[in-house]
């Protein structure tokens, strides 16, 4: 009984995973500028491979095999901020600026953002359709 | 299922690796390089559940440390210029 409970535990957390893995892989692409990919980045190091690992571990239980999914998860937990903060601050101070709200209207070809044509779906400016 | 997992993991880096070839700034570029090294990593223990050879984690270990030292030495060279960068020469 604990056994069937514990596998569909595991099979819950590892959809749950790649559920979270591809919608940071889907941030990764939609996001318009560095600083919100990095945001979208995020997803796939916290929850992504949280939620994958943990089903991993239910699986495997109470081995050396939990034991190095445990050390991989403290790994990606522990690098993954240090690796975004390098980036934000070598992209900060390369000059790149966050695209912030107020600019949604007009600085779409500000440093490091997309071209327009990429980021009119992302920061609609005006509604496509008209509102009837 | 490890391999529906296999294959969403696989989905994601196709997406990922889009955005290293199509990023504007070499920001984005390293974070698509470092996030590849991450899902790499989870795909490597997956893969190792998948074929029942449990090996594979200690492959996986060893990419996620060499994924942080290669990340931070690409952005220190971009940042400065030099691996061998001093930083007492910061003006």
């Amino acid at each position: 009984m604990s056994a069937v409970v514990l596998t569909a535990l595991s099979w819950i957390c590892i959809s749950a995973g790649c559920f979270f893995t591809l919608t940071g892989a889907f941030g990764l692409v939609r996001m318009p500028e560095v600083y919100t990919r990095m945001h979208a980045a995020s997803v796939i190091d916290t929850l992504g491979a949280g939620f994958l690992i943990i089903g991993l571990v239910l699986q495997a239980g109470l081995t050396l095999v939990s034991a190095k999914l445990v050390f991989i998860l403290a790994l990606i937990f522990f690098t993954g901020p240090v690796i975004t903060h390098a980036l934000a601050q070598a992209a900060s101070e390369a000059g790149i600026e966050p695209l912030l709200v107020e600019d949604r209207r007009g600085r779409l070809d500000a440093v490091g953002s997309d071209t327009p044509e990429a980021t009119a779906g992302v920061l609609p400016a005006e509604p496509a359709h008209p509102v009837r | 299922m490890f391999a529906a997992a296999a294959i969403a993991i696989l989905g994601a880096l196709v997406l990922v690796i889009g955005r290293a070839l199509a990023g504007p700034t070499v920001f984005d570029r390293l974070l698509a390089g470092n996030t590849v090294g991450s899902l790499a990593v989870l795909l490597l223990a997956v893969v190792g559940f998948l074929t029942g050879r449990p090996e594979w984690l200690d492959i996986a270990i060893t990419y996620g440390l060499l994924n942080l030292i290669g990340t931070l030495a690409v952005l220190k060279f971009f940042r400065h210029g030099d691996l061998a960068h001093d930083v007492e020469d910061e003006t």
